[in-house]
Formats: structure tokens, C-alpha cells, sequence
């Protein structure tokens, strides 16, 4: 992982003081509150239902064990002993007070964290896959490449009063597990026709109000012009993007508006004029970042050690475990673990300090002192001896992070909703909820196969509904909650947006209806390993339509 | 509204002349944009130095034939969220050579001093009172920054491949 | 639950003015003495537009100690105590409606309804 330099700090101490001078003139009255919002959503500090909310970034979703160590005491001392992992690999606590936030982010910057550009109209965390450097089917290491454009864009001088929110996200294997197509711009690296490695260009994907998928403006953008093409696709939507209106105010809409021909045509006109200059990464630029990203002293391991067969077969979850939430590495004899953070009856993403800390612990125990935060909120311990999983297995087990139902129906990505966001229409997490309990048979879930439900409490789409496999989204009708289902979405690299099923459903029958739609989906496939997502696509919404509408 | 300039408070040596206002003789004038473009060979002729405001929603490219002529641009920040003068000024600075006065106008903050100077401005009509006087401070609050920028500061990349030390400043600012 | 940011000022029963404390972002309700509580029934409650807007305006501008006021429904019991008017309220006063995690959990329960339980 990146390890920060005495310069990175510095940065970040000075935003801390910067910070604690804003607050105390806040309290004191010398600024309004006018004054102050976009100064605290710099620092990632919103105003919620109850209290302020701290979301602390976590860059392309990597910790350390320190770091995660500095997230659990966070949380107990400032805050009421947990946090929230969002769907953009960022943490978020609820319940920080104003007073305290400028000590609390002096203790994140202690270990190099910080709430900058985690809100506000500018470059926003640049996420990436959960996977980035273990993945078998990787071309280069994604997370190197975030870097790079992180430093850039971070208080940038010019890029900091953006129309609007921009989210970059950086991809590197062809299968997308960092759903490219969703943000305002994404780069994908691949080799092309001719062996060379560089980036696919998109831009204007993004949910919310009016989704879009990005549309790509350059197919292939040598490495070195990384920089200089960001710098040309942000001035050009600085100077173009919609300041009248915030609802139309993304770079989605410009695309849209523009056409992406039109746009890909500003940005290269711009990107002529500065292509050669001071942002072209020179070979050097690029070695010292690289040199800064450490990566573990990997053993030579039998892939399958004889503990690990035996162990599977003499104990069942432990086995079922296996079959869910570990993957194979690139290097032989380690693994890529997945915690889940959707117990049964849980709030989707939510870890408690204790689990924090345990966590930490086993990251150095088991995986070189890194963790991952993947944008369906479940963690990742990435470097994992194959060996070591049954050990594994029980200790995560014993703090409740061992579901094993990572990419399956009780998986469920959700937004916090009515119980804590102050936008939000309809509660989220209560739906969850029931959802996990009418689908706790693992061996039922695991029979459905994949299957992702993604909610969202309002038409901000934070918990990406549009692309779920199945999606629902929380709306308010005469002073009820209602939620309307969809089917069909998608996030990765065959990326589309659900088909709406049919009128809203009421709270109390959601999860109802939920496992109707399931229902539907097993008397309909083909096979048994035919995917719930291939089924709707290839029958269509109709058939799913009609079953949960029937008795309604 | 305060003007700040090398980090003091000075006093405005520029009148504008707005709309149909007749422009003073002998006195350095500032001119909204239209208004120069429409006159913009006599005005350049003038005795005494002439600025023109130049709207946010225009490209500065426009000015480019004016540049050597003009010694003072002023750029607006309807509020303070509308940073779409920051392109402009680093446009100007970088791109077009401008070496007049490059002014920031409109909801001017303490807390964009750094983002403005490293965008390349030299002159701030500050909003309020308390923020001019505290200029410099403010102005000093980072040393470190990531990117190249008009300021002439070095940034950490470069800082690092001449092998450490805290950012300094590459020539004088303000 | 339409958030009161996108909502036109409608007065058609009892309502109070209600905001976020500065300091910890607690909610909090306009009294009739210009002062912020923490306790709805001591909030000042009016149903007359007039007086309703003349709160709100002046709570907006006692910036200095609560932030995003606005007017938020309630109704009244019988006893003459005051309830919130709309399930965003009640939870603005009682809290989430879900556990906090790590607190203990009864496997037995199913669906409940929480629109109806206040969980603290």
C-alpha cells in the first residue's frame, strides 16, 4: 500500500489546522453558517437527521492496520463505537460533535487520513477495484494510477470550485468490479492491438435523478498523458458545466446535453494545448509513486496444503465458508478474503470498534497488516496464506464477519437512509434488514446464486439501486413510505440500469414482494446455474411482473 | 471592499467605468469586457493604463490580441462557489503569458487566498475587512502542494525526486 | 418525508420550528422565549402562518447556535402533549429506528414495525 511521506503529512496537518481555525471562528460567530458549509463539506463534515457526519476517506479503498486501528478508536471516542463503510470505499461516522471534529481528524491525520475531497463541488475519492494488485485477471496494479491522479486533484487550485461533485474511478482487469460506468469519469487500463498498456477514457456515467451510463470520449490514452487528459476533461466541464440549476449540474449533463462527440471533441482541443507541458509523467514521477506502494514478501506455498482439504471436509461451514467468501490470488498459495459486514438483521456496512480492532489484528496476523473496502461495504483481508484459512475462518467467525453470503441475495448494498440522512425520502436499513431474515438459510441463498439487491432511501442513488440485479428505491407517498422495485441492473463491464417492475410497494410488504420476485426467478430458469440477471434478461421483466403484481 | 495587493492593503488606483459612464482622462480606468472589446483601440491608446472585467462565462482566449496592452484583468467570482475564474486566470497566466495585474472580484474569501494565488492572481478585492488584514497568514497556511501552478512553487512530486526537504517557495510571491 | 429542503412553507395545523444544534448537530426546538431545547413538548407551537413565519425567520437568523431551521409538523394529544407530525420527525426525535450494531439482537423477531416502535 501507499505509505505517506513526511510531505503527504504535512499536507494533511496543515488541513487539520485549517480546519480547527474554521471551526472555533464557526462557534464563535465570524463566519455564518453560509460561510462555513462549504468549507466543513471540504472536509467531508455534513450536517445530518441528528448530528454532523465525519466521512473519512479511505484512498482506492486500502488500509493498513494502524489506520483501521485509528477508525475503531475514532469511533469509541468521538462517536458512539462504530462506523459506516459506504458504497465508495470511504468510512462514515454519524454522530461526531462539531467541537471535537478538528481533534478527532488530528488523530486521522496521525495515520495519514483525512476527510478532504470527500465532499463538496471537487474531485472526490477515486475508488477502485477491492482486488487491486491480488486479482488474478489484473493487468497492473490499478491502485498506482489513483495515486497519481489522487495527488493531482487534491486542492487542486483550479479544480476546486467545480460545477458539482466529480467521481473518478480507475479500473485494470476486464472483468469490472469497480463499476466504471457509473462515474462522472472512469479510466480503464488494457493493453490495445498493439501490445501497448494504457487507458479507455469515459466519461458521464453517474445515478441520482437522471441516471447515465459513461460514454467512452477517448479509447486509448497512452500513461503518460494521464494527467494532462484529467486536467483537460476537468477544465472543460469547469468552464461548461451547468451552474444554474444543481439537479443539472454533473458532468453527466453536460455530455447528455452536448453530445459525447461534441464534448470528447472540447476535451481534445484542450488537451492539445497542454499535452506536452509540465503534466506529461515522465518515467521518473511515475517510479517514485510506484516505489511508494509496498507489497508483501509473499512465500513460496503449496496452493493446496493438505490442512486446507482436510478441514474442508471435515467441517461443513467451514467448507461453505470457503465456497463463498475466499478467491484465488495471483500468487499460488495465498487467497483474497472477503469479511462480510451483512450479518443477518444487520445494517449493511456497519462495523463496531471491537470488530474494527479485531480486524486490525488479523490483518496482521494473516494478511501483511492490509484491509480493502470494497464499494459493496464488505472488507477485504487480500493476502492470505492458504494455510492460515482455517485459523482465519474461526477468528473471523467469532467477532461475526464470517457470513457467508458475499455476492449473494442477503449481500445487500444500502444507502443509511431515513434513520440518518437528512435527504432521504424512506428508511433503507430496515428493509435490509428483513431482507437478510427471510433469506438466513445460506443453503437456500446459495442455491439462487448470485444475486445483488442494492437500496437506496431516496433518488440520490447512494446505494446504487439503478444498477442492482435487483434495485429498490425508497419514496415518500402521502406521508408514507413506499418503494419502487427494479430489475435488471447492472455495475460492471456489460453495465445497464434496472427496468422499473410496476407501482410502488408499501414498507410492509417489500421483503414480500422480494421473495416473490426470487420465487418467480427459480420456477423461470433454465437451469439451476442460470444467473438470476441472465434470467431476466432473457425472459424480460413481464413474467416477474405479473407474479408479484398478481395478489396485489 | 478592501483591495489586497502584495499582501497590504492599498489603495484602489483604478476607477471603473461601468456601463455608459464617460471614462476619465489621466486616471488608470477598468472597463467591462463588452465595453472594451467594442472600444478597444482607443482605449488601449490612452494615456493612462486600462484594465477591463472580464465576465466568467466568457472565454479568456478573447482577450488574447489585448494582452500586451491591458494592465489589469479582473476576473469575477459571482460567489465564491463559482470557480470558474480559476480557469481563466491560469489560462491567462500560463497559457497567454498575461503579465498585468490579474485581479479576483466578486465573493472573495479568506479561504480561497491560496487557491487564488496559486491560480495566478496578484490582487484581491477581499469581501470582508477582518480576512484582508489577516492576508499574508492565510495566505501562508500550506507549504505543501501536489500540483505545478503558476506560483512558481515546486510541487511534491518534484520535491521528491530532488530528494526531500520540506516545499519551498521557487521564486517570490507576493 | 419529502426532505423540508425541497419543501414549500405550508401551515395547515400545529406546527414548531426545528433545527440542528451547532455545537453536536442535536436536534433541537424553537421555544417561545427565542431559546433551543432539546424537548418537543417544551417547543413553541403555533398553528397561525403569521407567527409560524415569524419564528422560522428568526431562528434562521440566530445562526450562531442552530442551523437549517424550518417548520416541521406536530400534533396534539389530548393531555396537551406534543407529538412529531411525520415519521422523519419522530425519528429526528427519537433516533434511528434500527439497533445500533453491537447491541444485542433477538434472532426471534420478524418484520417489525418499526414505524410504530420507538426503539430508544
Amino acid at each position: 500500500m501507499y505509505l505517506y511521506d513526511d510531505l503527504d503529512r504535512t499536507l494533511v496537518a496543515e488541513r487539520v489546522a485549517e480546519f480547527r481555525d474554521q471551526v472555533a471562528r464557526r462557534l464563535s460567530g465570524e463566519l455564518t453558517e453560509d460561510e462555513f458549509k462549504p468549507l466543513r463539506l471540504m472536509n467531508g463534515v455534513y450536517l445530518q437527521l441528528h448530528a454532523y457526519m465525519l466521512r473519512t476517506a479511505i484512498p482506492y479503498g486500502t488500509l493498513s492496520s494502524a489506520q483501521m486501528r485509528m477508525l475503531a478508536h475514532v469511533a469509541r471516542r468521538y462517536d458512539r463505537g462504530y462506523g459506516h463503510f459506504t458504497t465508495r470505499q470511504n468510512i462514515q461516522y454519524h454522530w461526531i460533535k462539531l467541537a471535537e471534529l478538528p481533534d478527532a481528524m488530528a488523530d486521522l491525520a496521525s495515520v495519514g487520513m483525512h476527510g478532504m475531497q470527500t465532499s463538496g463541488n471537487c474531485v472526490r475519492n477515486i475508488t477502485t477495484d477491492q482486488w487491486a494488485g491480488v486479482a488474478p485477471d489484473e493487468i497492473e496494479d490499478p491502485r498506482v494510477w489513483a495515486e497519481i491522479v489522487r495527488q493531482h486533484v487534491t486542492l487542486h487550485p483550479e479544480f476546486s470550485f467545480l460545477p458539482r461533485k466529480f467521481k473518478i474511478a480507475v479500473g485494470a482487469s476486464s472483468h469490472d468490479r469497480a463499476a466504471l460506468r457509473i462515474h462522472d469519469l472512469a479510466l480503464r487500463l488494457y493493453r490495445n492491438g498493439a501490445g501497448e498498456l494504457g487507458f479507455e477514457a469515459m466519461v458521464g456515467g453517474g445515478l441520482g435523478r437522471t441516471p447515465f451510463l459513461a460514454k467512452t470520449i477517448k479509447p486509448f490514452l497512452h500513461k503518460r498523458d494521464i494527467l494532462s487528459y484529467v486536467e483537460a476533461v476537468l477544465r472543460t466541464y469547469n468552464e461548461f458545466g451547468r451552474r444554474d440549476n444543481i439537479y443539472k449540474a454533473r458532468i453527466k449533463i453536460l455530455v447528455h446535453e452536448l453530445g459525447a462527440e461534441a464534448f470528447a471533441k472540447e476535451v481534445e482541443a484542450e488537451w492539445q494545448n497542454i499535452k506536452d507541458g509540465t503534466l506529461a509523467l515522465d518515467p521518473g514521477a511515475f517510479a517514485d509513486i510506484a516505489s511508494r506502494f509496498h507489497y508483501p514478501a509473499y512465500e513460496r506455498l503449496d496452493d493446496s496444503p493438505r490442512e486446507l482439504t482436510d478441514a474442508r471436509r471435515a467441517d461443513r461451514l467451514f467448507d461453505s465458508w470457503i465456497g463463498n467468501s475466499v478467491i484465488d490470488h495471483k500468487v499460488p498459495g495465498y487467497a483474497i478474503v472477503t469479511l462480510s459486514l451483512k450479518p443477518e438483521g444487520g445494517t449493511p456496512g456497519d462495523a463496531t470498534a471491537e470488530q474494527m480492532d479485531a480486524i486490525a489484528d488479523l490483518a496482521d496476523r494473516y494478511s501483511f497488516g492490509e484491509i480493502r473496502v470494497g464499494h459493496e461495504q464488505n472488507l477485504v483481508l487480500p493476502h492470505v496464506a492458504r494455510r492460515d484459512l482455517l485459523p482465519l475462518w474461526r477468528a473471523l467467525d467469532a467477532i461475526g464477519v464470517a457470513t457467508p453470503n458475499v455476492g449473494l441475495v442477503s449481500d445487500i448494498i444500502s444507502c443509511p437512509g431515513l434513520d440518518y440522512c437528512s435527504l432521504a425520502n424512506a428508511r433503507s436499513i430496515p428493509i435490509a434488514q428483513e431482507i437478510t431474515r427471510r433469506f438466513r438459510d445460506h443453503n437456500l441463498a446459495r442455491e439462487l446464486g448470485r444475486l445483488h439487491v442494492n437500496i437506496s432511501g431516496c433518488i440520490n442513488a447512494c446505494g446504487h439501486h439503478h444498477v442492482g440485479h435487483i434495485g429498490i428505491l425508497g419514496v415518500e407517498k402521502n406521508g408514507e413510505e413506499f418503494y419502487q422495485i427494479s430489475l435488471g441492473g447492472k455495475g460492471d463491464e456489460d453495465a445497464k440500469l434496472g427496468t422499473l417492475l410496476g407501482p410502488a410497494v408499501p414498507y410492509a410488504q417489500v421483503a414480500d414482494v422480494i421473495e416473490d420476485i426470487v420465487a418467480a426467478y427459480v420456477e423461470l430458469r433454465e437451469r439451476p446455474d442460470e444467473l438470476f440477471i441472465d434470467t431476466v434478461k432473457r425472459t424480460g421483466i413481464e413474467p416477474f411482473k405479473e407474479r408479484v403484481y398478481a395478489a396485489r | 471592499m478592501p483591495l489586497v495587493k502584495a499582501g497590504r492593503i492599498v489603495d484602489d488606483p483604478y476607477v471603473r467605468a461601468l456601463d455608459d459612464a464617460p471614462i476619465p482622462d489621466g486616471v488608470p480606468v477598468i472597463v467591462p469586457g463588452p465595453r472594451f472589446l467594442a472600444d478597444a483601440s482607443e482605449l488601449v491608446a490612452r494615456d493612462a493604463p486600462v484594465g477591463v472585467l472580464w465576465p466568467n462565462d466568457r472565454r479568456a482566449a478573447e482577450l488574447e490580441p489585448w494582452l500586451g496592452d491591458l494592465a489589469l484583468i479582473a476576473l469575477v467570482f459571482p460567489k465564491f462557489r463559482d470557480g470558474r475564474a480559476y480557469s481563466q486566470a491560469r489560462l491567462l497566466r500560463e497559457r497567454y503569458g498575461f503579465r498585468g495585474e490579474l485581479r479576483a472580484t466578486g465573493e472573495v474569501l479568506r479561504d480561497q487566498f491560496q487557491f487564488l494565488i496559486r491560480a495566478g492572481f496578484d490582487a484581491f478585492e477581499v469581501k470582508k475587512q477582518a480576512d484582508a488584514r489577516v492576508f499574508t497568514e492565510a495566505a501562508a497556511r500550506f507549504s505543501v502542494f501536489y500540483q505545478p501552478s503558476t506560483d512558481g512553487r515546486l510541487p511534491a512530486l518534484r520535491h521528491r525526486l530532488r530528494g526531500g526537504g520540506p516545499a519551498v517557495k521557487a521564486r517570490e510571491t507576493l | 418525508m419529502t426532505s423540508p429542503l425541497e419543501q414549500k412553507i405550508k401551515i395547515t395545523g400545529p406546527i414548531v420550528v426545528t433545527a440542528n444544534r451547532v455545537g453536536d448537530g442535536a436536534v433541537v426546538y424553537r421555544r417561545a422565549d427565542g431559546d433551543w431545547t432539546t424537548q418537543l413538548d417544551q417547543a413553541a407551537v403555533t398553528a397561525d402562518a403569521a407567527a409560524a413565519r415569524e419564528m422560522v425567520q428568526a431562528a434562521v437568523a440566530d445562526d450562531l447556535r442552530a442551523v437549517g431551521s424550518y417548520i416541521a409538523p406536530v400534533t396534539l394529544t389530548r393531555d396537551g402533549g406534543v407529538r412529531p407530525g411525520n415519521l422523519r420527525e419522530r425519528i429526528r426525535l427519537a433516533g434511528p429506528t434500527i439497533d445500533f450494531p453491537g447491541a444485542a439482537r433477538d434472532p426471534a423477531q420478524t418484520g417489525k414495525q418499526a414505524a410504530h416502535v420507538s426503539l430508544r
